[in-house]
């Protein structure tokens, strides 16, 4: 592809120009993690006396401390994970195998029940939540992790939607093949099918993983007990418990509770970047 | 190959045939089977409570003592609170603000991100946002709006007066919402549109520039009309998402804001289901807002026409 012949001062300006732009608003997008950081490492008087300060003088680590032992975090963060685990795990299964029938399978009704999947995804969660809570509380889920896993793995149109894409993908002569060596549709599914779409069963993982580890409202509403707490619900009690008034130890806390998922993120952002755009334009 | 086996006319033929129809009938069991999970979900988690839901929006009742049916009582007293009727003003000029400065924004980002190599860098700090709990995140925000916090030092720095007292101030609340709302969002729909941006046709491009086109007149004649249908459709999830905004009110303000001047339908519907234990009405706030959602979004669909090109 040839190059247009252009002035070379009107090249490095445009470039320039966008660099600056993008990197002025890249610097508003962290400022807030930044401040967090330096101010989790100050004392009160100095956040105080001058909040837009760039140094902690002096470093106070103690501050990380006070925050984790004033509120169950080692616990919240078990919580937290093993929810997540259990969701991707069986969202993944539940999801391939009706994204598998609806891709693949001819059978009475597979239309009618698409399209109601396809509405149920504008349910709003507000509408059932009380309800919800109702039916949590006759099956005895109420203040436990069971009303957050279950209905998160057995309930997710989008995950049914995406990977009834990356299996439409899929060449049928895969299956065909399969089908002709005497595999039923339960071994095509799981020994043929699901390891063919691997990336994309990776990327609904972590949209999935996201989605469980940062929700609020529907922990909020069913649990209790500070020891079954998820960790944003668990940050979200802290500011009552201080009523505001440690502000670098309240900044330690949301430090505890960002920073492992900015490593993991830093470590994965290729893959959760190409999955964040594959399901934003998913579903079309 | 395989395919073409299984048409082929064969010694075997009968028995291929006989395997088929046998294979279609366990199919039609298997595709039930495969489905079943998700559906006994669906209908237990969404199509059930839907039901009851819009069931006890007739009804009064706290959870422990009688169930009382009340007709239309609790939609017309919700309609006639103004703390509700605050909550949908609010909940709108929420959706005004955030969707078009929002989206606009993104979609700058992502213009300019297009043109670029070595854009990962960028990305990545544009999404951090996205990743980090809203909680986490609205703590953070909390502080910093502070009306002694950093960001009004900086502001009567640059510009001499004082900054607003963005959480304590009703005049201000909404904005501080905004903000937080619109910086959280920003690099997922900048993903969005840098993914529909790559995905133009490149020849359509080199036909523009053959033709002479500069890049302003390429982005407007062909780039953004051709983008269209994905910021449509960016634009529609991000008028049901704001109409949705609880969290970062439930953290910045304590219950809604001063004078109220934060409270969205979401908070109001929290507030009176799970504080005040008025279940029927929190499921008629919460009836108002699917109809409001839906005549919203029927609008958006609507307006598709005009605005929206589709290759054909």
């Amino acid at each position: 592809m040839g190059r247009r012949k252009r002035p070379e001062g009107s090249v490095k300006l445009s470039g320039l120009a966008l660099h600056l732009l993008l990197a002025v608003g890249g610097f508003l997008m962290v400022a807030p993690f930044l401040w967090m950081m330096l101010t989790s490492f100050k004392s009160l008087p100095q956040i105080l006396s001058n909040p837009l300060g760039l140094l902690p003088n002096p470093w106070n680590f103690g501050n990380y401390a006070d925050a984790w032992n004033a509120a169950p975090f080692g616990l919240a963060y078990w919580n937290s994970i093993y929810i997540c685990v259990l969701t991707v795990a069986g969202t993944i299964v539940t999801a391939s195998m009706a994204a598998y029938a609806f891709a693949r399978i001819e059978f009475r009704g597979s239309k009618f029940l698409f399209v109601l999947f396809l509405a149920t995804q504008m349910v709003p969660q507000q509408v059932t939540i009380v309800p919800l809570y109702m039916i949590f509380s006759k099956l005895g889920w109420v203040d436990t992790h069971l009303a957050l896993i279950i209905p998160a793995v057995l309930c997710n149109p989008f995950a049914v939607f995406l990977v009834r894409q990356f299996i439409r993908s899929l060449p049928v002569e895969l299956e065909e093949a399969a089908r002709l060596d005497g595999a039923g549709r339960w071994r095509i599914l799981f020994s043929i099918v699901m390891p063919n779409i691997k990336p994309g069963l990776a990327a609904l993982s972590i949209v999935v993983a996201l989605g469980a580890w940062n929700n609020f409202f529907l922990p909020l509403i069913v649990l209790n007990s500070e020891n079954q707490f998820t960790v944003p619900l668990l940050l979200s009690q802290f500011t009552g418990q201080y009523g505001g008034i440690n502000y670098s130890v309240i900044m330690a806390a949301s430090a505890i509770s960002i920073v492992p998922m900015l490593i993991a993120f830093l470590i994965g952002n290729r893959r959760i970047l190409n999955s964040m755009a594959m399901s934003g334009m998913g579903g079309s | 190959m395989t395919a073409v086996l299984a048409k082929t006319r064969t010694p075997d033929a009968p028995a291929v045939e006989r395997g088929e129809a046998s294979w279609r009938k366990r199919d039609r069991w298997w595709g039930l089977v495969f489905v079943s999970p998700q559906l006994i979900g669906m209908c237990g988690f969404v199509l059930l409570p839907f039901a009851v839901g819009l069931v006890l929006a007739f009804a009064q009742w706290d959870g422990l003592t009688q169930l009382t049916w009340v007709g239309f009582a609790n939609f017309q007293a919700e309609l006639a609170d103004p703390v509700f009727l605050r909550s949908i003003v609010n909940t709108l000029v929420l959706a005004l603000i955030t969707v078009p400065v929002g989206l606009a924004l993104s979609l700058l980002i992502a213009v300019a991100l297009d043109k670029l190599r070595g854009r990962t860098g960028y990305l990545l700090l544009y999404f951090a946002p996205v990743m980090t709990s809203s909680i986490a995140i609205s703590l953070v925000w909390q502080q910093i709006l502070r009306a002694d916090g950093p960001l009004n030092q900086a502001f009567s720095k640059v510009f001499g007066i004082p900054g607003p007292d963005w959480l304590g101030d009703p005049h201000f609340v909404l904005a501080a919402v905004s903000i937080v709302t619109i910086w959280s969002s920003l690099g997922l729909n900048v993903i969005i549109f840098l993914a529909g941006l790559q995905g133009i046709n490149p020849h359509v491009l080199e036909a523009a520039r053959v033709d002479g086109a500069g890049a302003f007149r390429t982005m407007m004649a062909i780039r953004l009309p051709l983008l269209s249908p994905v910021v449509f459709f960016s634009t529609v999830v991000a008028v049901i998402s704001s109409f949705q905004t609880f969290d970062v009110v439930f953290v910045l303000t304590k219950n809604g804001g001063p004078d109220n001047s934060a409270r969205t339908i979401v908070y109001q519907i929290y507030d009176e289901g799970f504080r005040h234990f008025q279940f029927g009405m929190a499921s008629a706030a919460s009836i108002i807002l699917l109809v409001l959602t839906l005549v919203v979004t029927a609008v958006q669909l609507g307006l598709q026409r005009r605005f929206v090109h589709y290759e054909s």
